[in-house]
Parts: C-alpha cells; structure tokens; sequence
C-alpha cells in the first residue's frame, strides 16, 4: 500500500469533478485528498489527487480515469521527483500569559505564519508537505485546536517537465 | 436562423437516424412539434423504459447506434434501467431527453429532474446542453463517443429554452477531435508477435470470445483464425452467435450456466486466449480457480478491463477484429491441435448439452424446437432468468447479432422493447422474445407498441408460475423455502387479445412444434403461452463462489 500523487488535467466544464468524484466512489477507490483549480491552460482545470492503494489498484484508478471524455491527461507523478505542498490554517487556542508565547514559538519553528490574532486563539497558517501539516496538528492539539482547514495536497514536477506533456 | 428542435431533428438525420423510439410530455413538445411533419419515424411505446430498450436492442440487431427520447423527470428517470443495460453491455445509443428552462435548473421546477447527474454511472458522457447553438455539436460529438471506443450510452439533457430558441446554421461539422478521449484502435504489433508466438508453443489453447466480437463484427475472422489454428472456442453470453453453433470447433457457453465441455477445457487449458471479454464474475466462477494452468492473452478495446478482474500475461489493447486481422496475415502454416480436440470432443460426447425428451412439456424442449423450426435463422430475443439461459443453451445461434440479451445488468422486461427495437432494425428476419411469466409482466404495456405499429413479434412465455431462477436458487441453496417467487396464473392470450394480438395456450409436449409453426406462420404478432413444468431447473450450474470446473447437473445419463 503506497499513497499515490496523481496529477489530472481536465476539461473545465461544469460536472467534472462529480464525475471524478463519482467514480471513485463507485469504484470503492479512497481519496485521500483532492485539490483542484485552474491551470496554465484557460480552458483546462489541474486535478491533483492522492489516494492509497496498491500498484494494481493505483493502475486501475489512472486507466477509469482516462476513461472519463473529459479528462484530458492522467499524470502519476509518485515516482518521479516532484514538490508536494499543502496549505492549512489552524485556529488554536492560545490564552495571553498562559499558552499564546508557547504556540507562538511553535509556530516559529514550523515557519507558520500567524495570520489572525484574537483574544483568546491564533489562526496558524502553514504551508508543507502534508506530513509536516499532520506533524504540526498533532503539536497543536494540546493547546486545543478550534478549528483546522487543509487544502489538500498539490504537486508538480522538479525541473523543467511538466506533467502536461510538451 | 432555426430552432434548436429543428437543429435537433436534422441533425439525428445527418447521423443517418432513420428511427427512434420515446415518449412524448411538456418539455419535449417543441421537438416532439418538429417530428410531426419530419421524415424521422418515431415509435411511440407504452413506457420510457421500453423506448431505451428498443433503442438498445435496435442498436444490437443493426449495429449502428440507438436513439432513445423522453421528456423531462419521470420519463427521464424511466430511461435509467434502459441507459444502464447499454452500458453494462457496452451498447450504443443516445438518450435524449427533455429538461425544463434554463431559468428554471435547480429549481426544483415541475417535471424536473437532474438526468446528467442520475446518469453519471451508467453512461459513458452526458451533456447538459445551455446554449442553442451547441446542439449540433454536441450531438456530433455524442454520436462520435456512442459508436467509438468501447461502445455505450450517451445522454444528452436538453432544456426547453435550448431548444424553442433559434441559433443560425450550423455548419456541417468535421472530424470530431475530443483531446480526452482518443480510444486505440490498432492492437501493438510487437504485442501482437509475442502472442502469436504464444500460441504456436501452446498444446492445449482455447478461445474465450465475448461480447466485443460482436461488436466489433469480427465474426467471421474469429471463425478463420480458429480453424488455422485449430483452437477451440467458446463464447460467453455475449459472444454466443461469433461462430456457428454446429461449428465443430465451437464449445458453447461458459460460465455459471456454460456446457461442462467449455468449463473443462478452460480449467484444463495452457494457454486462454481472451478476446472481447471481461472475466465477469458470472464467466470465472472462483476467479482465482479460473483457467488455472494457463497463461492468459487479453484482447480488448478497454484498456481498463485489462488486469482488472484476472491477471493477464499479455495484454493486447485494441480493436477484436483489426488484431485479429493482424494476427491472420502473420499466421505461417498451421497446428496439429488434434490430440487437444480429441480429448474436448470425448468431453462432448461425454457431457452433452442435452434436451430432455421425455414427452414432458419442459421449456427446454420449447426452446429446442424453435431452433429446429428456424434452423438457427431468424432474430432471438430474451428476457432475463432461466428462459435466457435456456435459450442459450438450447438454441442453435448460426449468426452475430441474432442473439439479443440482457448480459451484464440482468434486465428483466427487457425482451419485449428490445425485440421491437430489432424488428424495425432488420425487418426482414422473424423476430422470437423469449420469455418468463415473470419477466415479460415487467412491459407487458408494450402489446400496445406492437397491435399499434404491426410489429410482427412471436413471444414464447415459459410460463412455469414462478421467477424461475430465484426460485431454483431458493430450491438449491435455501431449502426450498419458495419466498415470494410464485406467481398467479396468468391468462397470457386473454391479456393478448385484449390487445388485438393472436396467441395459443400450450399444455403439452405434443403441441409444441404445431403451435410454433403456427407463430413462424402468422404474418403479425403471437403470443405463445407455454404451460411448462414448473419446477425445471438450469443444468448445468457452477454455484456461486465455485470453481467453473465444479458443476451441479449435466453429468452423463
């Protein structure tokens, strides 16, 4: 079992994603997170799934996604050297005096930028491979952890490939 | 400038649609206004279920693609089982249906529904059309994805605005390019070598055809690669009719309900050679226990259904019959196989798939003498149970696309609207629905259809009381503990002629050739309600989660 990084252009059409989405879950395939926006093409949208699973089972997740008419290129970027990146903000609790200058040091040390302060908790924001997001949760939750929004993780490839061919 | 029906209409005809088959309701009226004075025949059916259906089963008796339409909500949603049988057999057509306004999307407006969101599993794209001037295209590209690739349903939503609005011209389209989705046509020449070598080293090969022979219409290079190399072949439900029933290499069916000979020839083959199937649960059995001491060649259009079910030592992705074109130009000579044949033919005669004869009135015996009485001619439709099964077993296919059935979903009320469908496909040939008791009260309301267009169907219901094969299963595995699966007698040819549609009773095995020739001879529809004995079972039966090669019944008398 290996968690997989699959890079998808699609079609940016209304529908796409339920399509995407609907399938894995038809499929009985786990997401372990999905991020999706626009890309370097206007017309075009950059799908990047991870999802656990494996070899053969990761094959057939890229071969039912190919089969969708409005994917346009299926990249599994897993083996090839790549950057992977997530986005979280965290709201903790972080009482004046008692835990904020802990939090604050933690903070520091994970290079989190605190983006909100409020009278009683911080929102975190942090930027990472999702390990070092799960890493810095966990730090966190002793302080208690109000809230945490991840944007799931996105990929591209190191140097100058691209995972959209030429 | 013209209205988006009217766009509609001419369109399908450039397609070369010179049927289709649907139901009309509020939103459709601008198109169903346009039909009225068009040269497009439409077929009005009892039920949106039976107009996918015919659309289906004119799609499999022709080959060319199936147009299906309904109006918004329920008649989209009475489409579902229909669009969903297609694409479990990978079948082409179109579904189109009616939406309200674009104003209205969302709304939860009158009559509305969201098909494309239904749909999404069971078609293989769907398209909610916004724009007037996007009809022609997207119908294009519709009928380009439906009859490409590995064939399936397209649904395209229509609202009633698209359509009542004028957009000007279009103009006739080129090839159609999708940059997300070009099939693979043309199987790998290397791939194609490796196997080819495979197949001279192997001792105990055996062909295992499916659904994509027909499909493809490589039938007849089926029939001429097996006999220069002497490999036997058998065919799963839906490949029954790729090679002659008589044919001395032919093995039958496989599978759960397959000839014993074909399930020992795979169990005991070297090399299976997988061309247009799917190692379906219904085929392997215990899938792990399925052709165990061979390696295995997988032929297919979908690279999906490669390695998904079975393992497979070479993979060969494309067209059945452009690869087995190749494979024909490269054969050099042929293979002794003849002690290989030998031993399938001992099995044969060891094992055969018998009719019973003993002056009892078993459905077997009906199914039996159709065949004799059409010598393998004529279109065979069925529903869904042990008259399919039957009819599979029993009767002589000779020819491609003249078996039509429910394989992967399992449709009971299947038969009938598909039957019609395949009438108005090739006229010509008689066209038989092949029925239960059950089943064919499933669109029993399309009697209608047929007194109204003289749809000149035979339906020969094996009328046994009961949903035959739930209750064998019930029989088998739950101690004949029969929970709700008896049915009623039925008056089939009261029900018939209320409709206007001849029909015979049958009681006993005597009658039986005299009333089928009686249907064979009536220039419109009959109905042949055959009184047979109620507790027959289908032999031989792999039960479920058993080897192919451990079957119940058809051991030698």
């Amino acid at each position: 079992m290996n968690v997989h990084t699959l890079s998808v252009l699609v079609e940016n059409r209304s529908g796409v994603l339920s399509r995407v989405a609907g399938m894995f879950s038809r499929r009985g395939f786990n997401i372990e997170s999905l991020a999706v926006g626009t890309c370097e093409v206007p017309e075009m949208s950059r799908i990047t799934i991870t999802v656990h699973g494996d070899d053969t089972r990761i094959e057939q997740v890229k071969k039912q996604l190919n089969k969708l008419i409005d994917v346009i290129k299926v990249s599994d970027i897993t083996y090839h050297e790549h950057v992977r990146r997530e986005l979280a903000l965290i709201k903790v609790v972080a009482n004046p005096g008692s835990t904020r200058a802990e939090v604050m040091q933690i903070a520091d040390t994970f290079r989190a930028q605190i983006i909100d302060v409020g009278s009683k908790t911080l929102i975190l924001q942090v930027v990472g491979p999702p390990e070092k997001i799960d890493a810095l949760e966990k730090l966190l939750r002793q302080y208690g952890v109000k809230e945490l929004v991840r944007t799931g993780t996105i990929a591209v490839l190191r140097g100058s490939k691209t995972t959209a061919g030429e | 400038m013209k209205t988006g029906a009217k766009i509609l209409i001419e369109g399908l005809l450039r397609q070369g649609v010179t049927t289709i088959f649907g139901y009309p309701g509020g939103v459709v009226l601008p198109i169903y206004d346009e039909l009225y004075d068009s040269p497009l025949r439409h077929i009005l059916v009892r039920h949106e279920q039976a107009a996918a259906h015919a659309a289906d089963g004119y799609a499999r008796a022709s080959g060319k693609t199936g147009v299906c339409l309904a109006t918004s909500g329920p008649g989209a949603c009475n489409l579902v089982t229909g669009i969903a049988t297609a694409f479990m057999d990978s079948i082409p057509m179109v579904a189109l249906t009616g939406q309200v306004p674009t104003a209205l999307l969302g709304n939860d407006a009158f009559q509305e529904s969201d098909i494309t969101g239904i749909t999404m599993p069971v078609t293989k794209h769907s398209y909610l059309v916004k724009r007037t001037e996007d009809i022609d295209t997207v119908l294009g590209e519709a009928f380009h994805i439906a009859g490409t690739g590995r064939q399936g349903p397209v649904l395209i939503d229509l609202p009633k605005d698209v359509v009542t609005n004028e957009a000007p011209d279009p103009v006739p389209q080129k090839e159609i390019s999708l940059r997300g989705y070009n099939p693979t046509f043309k199987g790998h020449p290397r791939q194609i070598e490796k196997a080819l070598s495979m197949i001279a080293e192997a001792e105990r090969p055996v062909i295992y055809a499916g659904g994509g022979v027909i499909a493809s219409d490589a039938s007849p290079e089926l029939i001429r690669f097996a006999e220069m190399t002497g490999i036997p072949v058998t065919t799963t439900l839906m490949g029954i009719g790729a090679i002659p029933c008589d044919h001395p290499l032919n093995l039958g069916m496989l599978g759960m309900h397959g000839t014993r000979y074909a399930n020992y020839a795979i169990t005991e083959c070297d090399l299976l050679i997988t061309i247009g199937a799917r190692f379906d649960d219904r085929v392997t059995g215990r899938v792990q226990s399925f052709a165990p001491n061979a390696r295995i060649i997988h032929i297919d259009i979908d690279p999906a259904e490669i390695g998904k079910s079975k393992m497979v030592d070479l993979p060969i992705v494309g067209d059945s019959r452009h690869v087995l074109t190749c494979m024909l130009d490269r054969l050099t000579g042929t293979t002794d196989r003849s002690l290989w044949n030998e031993k399938i033919n001992h099995w044969k005669v060891e094992y055969p798939m018998a009719c019973p004869d003993d002056g009892v009135l078993r459905p077997q015996l009906v199914i039996k003498t159709l065949s004799d009485l059409l010598d393998g001619e004529g279109i065979i439709v069925s529903e869904v149970g042990q008259n399919q099964m039957w009819t599979a077993q029993q009767f002589c296919f000779k020819h491609p696309r003249t078996w039509i059935t429910s394989g992967g979903l399992g449709t009971m009320g299947y038969g009938l609207p598909a039957a019609m469908g395949a009438h108005f496909a090739r006229p010509d040939p008689p066209v038989f629905d092949i029925a239960g008791d059950g089943s064919i009260q499933m669109n029993i309301q399309e009697f209608g259809t047929i007194v109204q267009y003289d749809i000149p169907v035979k339906v020969v219901i094996l009328n046994n009381m009961y949903l035959g094969m739930v209750r064998q299963w019930q029989e088998l595995f739950y101690d004949r503990r029969y929970s709700y699966t008896e049915l009623p007698s039925v008056d089939f040819v009261g029900i018939a002629a209320a409709y206007g549609i001849d029909g015979m009773r049958v009681d006993s095995a005597d009658q039986v050739k005299e009333a089928l020739s009686a249907a064979i001879d009536t220039e419109g529809p009959f109905v042949l309600d055959f009184r047979v004995e109620r507790e027959e079972n289908v032999f031989p039966m792999v039960p479920a989660g058993a080897a192919i090669n451990e079957m119940i019944g058809g051991e030698k008398k």
